[in-house]
């Protein structure tokens, strides 16, 4: 096998893409940590944070440009670049769901919590980790991984569903807490829609692998 | 979709070398196949069965059929003249005949009997006109070929091919001897040409391939590997042989 100079390119634009999704996936662990405890500052971190993530995302879209100019990929190396440029994109929406939840975060500030929050910090985890391993089933070429990180939507879903049970009934019972009510369902449909996103990431790595979308 | 040839099991052995291996494909009508693979690998080989020119070649063996229209060319009494005026080949470097211009293209017309010079001049000014170099060239027609640039040269060469209406024109890396801005030119003729004729082109180019062809073949060791159309081969090869020629991995 040729030691090609698309490899080296293709390589610094994968660490580029991991140091991405780390970024990414503190945020959604902080954005919740921020909700949890609270944490103004740390929100207003996150706010201003986002655009950390834009100029990744610009950096991976400029690299993969000039990689597409310059060394044409074909086949594999082509649908690995697209799938690539769709990822950076997922995970750039991802950053601003992350900003979202903090601004409520500050819209919270000053209120006492209407009940003790549990379910969505695990909807966090399980979105923040589904995020992270939808990636490293990419760089590791793990279409197992992809397929079962794929498959967890069906939880995070179930959790959405649950969560927005139960704060309908408690605005439906106490009219007073429906401010905060509609507020919790905002941030658990952000951390749906992020879950959402980490499943675009793993077909993504189908495709780039299989050069087709079957998921199951 | 008309099938032009149809090759089937073809062998091809230049004395004891076997440089065709089994091979099996389709070229159809009016579609432009592109045949890739390293150098050695029997793409030239294969292109040069389809009018028949390995005939000339000393020691070369061939086994299995070759169809052109239906009809086996490799058959008994079959008119090689005549499949040669329909099966025109273009080659690597221009090879205009050392005449002028005009001459270049009434030659195939003239040796196939045309002598009425108004006749003679139409076809020059139609397959001037083909090859988008009439404009060019009309007020310079007596002047010698060999004074065209390189792209001229290749367009006239194409030209020249035209004149004896075939209705297949086989192209051995027709553009490898041109600057990108000529190759673009023929590029371009291609994809025009096609309407009218079916078309084989060699390329070691695979954006060549990818721009200009609707199938492309690809050749390894005398065998084909596979034969998709472009757009599957040159974005999910089934075999990875293909994937890893057409992605620089080897050849």
């Amino acid at each position: 096998m040729t030691a090609r100079p698309i490899d080296h390119d293709i390589r610094e634009i994968t660490d580029d893409l991991l140091k991405m999704t780390k970024l990414v996936e503190e945020t959604i662990r902080d954005s919740i940590k921020s909700l949890k405890e609270k944490n103004s500052d740390l929100a207003r971190a996150i706010i201003a944070n986002d655009e950390n993530i834009d100029d990744q995302e610009d950096t991976i879209r400029d690299k993969c440009l000039k990689l597409l100019a310059t060394q044409q990929p074909l086949a594999g190396d082509l649908r690995h670049m697209i799938s690539i440029m769709q990822m950076i994109r997922d995970l750039e929406r991802i950053g601003d769901h992350c900003e979202d939840i903090a601004k409520y975060t500050l819209r919270f500030e000053k209120m006492e919590f209407i009940k003790e929050i549990i379910d969505i910090p695990i909807m966090a985890d399980m979105s923040a980790k589904m995020v992270k391993n939808a990636i490293d089933a990419f760089v590791n070429s793990d279409l197992r991984l992809a397929r079962k990180v794929w498959k967890t939507d069906e939880e995070v879903d179930e959790m959405f569903r649950n969560i927005y049970d139960e704060l309908m009934s408690i605005i439906d019972k106490e009219p007073d807490k429906s401010n905060q009510s509609v507020m919790f369902l905002f941030i658990a449909s952000h951390l749906e829609r992020i879950a959402d996103y980490a499943t675009n990431i793993c077909e993504e790595t189908v495709f780039a692998m299989e050069g087709n979308y079957e998921m199951e | 979709m008309e099938t032009k040839f149809e090759i089937e099991k073809l062998n091809l052995y230049y004395g004891s070398f076997q440089a065709l291996d089994n091979v099996d494909m389709n070229i159809y009508r009016n579609k432009i196949t592109a045949l890739i693979g390293p150098s050695g690998c029997g793409k030239s080989t294969f292109l040069r069965t389809l009018n028949r020119m390995n005939d000339l070649i000393q020691g070369v063996r061939i086994e299995g059929t070759v169809k052109f229209d239906g009809k086996d060319m490799y058959g008994l009494n079959y008119d090689v003249i005549a499949l040669r005026k329909k099966v025109g080949m273009v080659f690597q470097k221009p090879n205009p005949f050392p005449k002028t211009i005009y001459e270049n293209i009434v030659y195939g017309p003239r040796i196939h009997g045309e002598k009425n010079k108004s006749k003679l001049d139409r076809i020059v000014e139609k397959a001037l006109y083909e090859v988008a170099m009439w404009e060019e060239v009309k007020d310079r027609l007596q002047k010698p070929a060999l004074g065209l640039s390189g792209g001229q040269q290749q367009r006239l060469c194409i030209a020249r091919c035209l004149a004896v209406e075939p209705e297949v024109i086989l192209m051995d890396e027709p553009t490898s001897a041109l600057d990108p801005v000529a190759t673009a030119k023929i590029e371009e003729l291609l994809k025009e040409l096609a309407v009218k004729y079916s078309i084989v082109i060699v390329t070691h180019n695979m954006q060549q391939a990818g721009r200009v062809s609707d199938y492309t073949s690809f050749f390894l060791n005398g065998k084909v590997i596979e034969t998709d159309k472009t757009e599957v081969i040159f974005s999910n090869p089934a075999d990875k042989k293909t994937e890893d020629y057409i992605t620089g991995r080897f050849g």
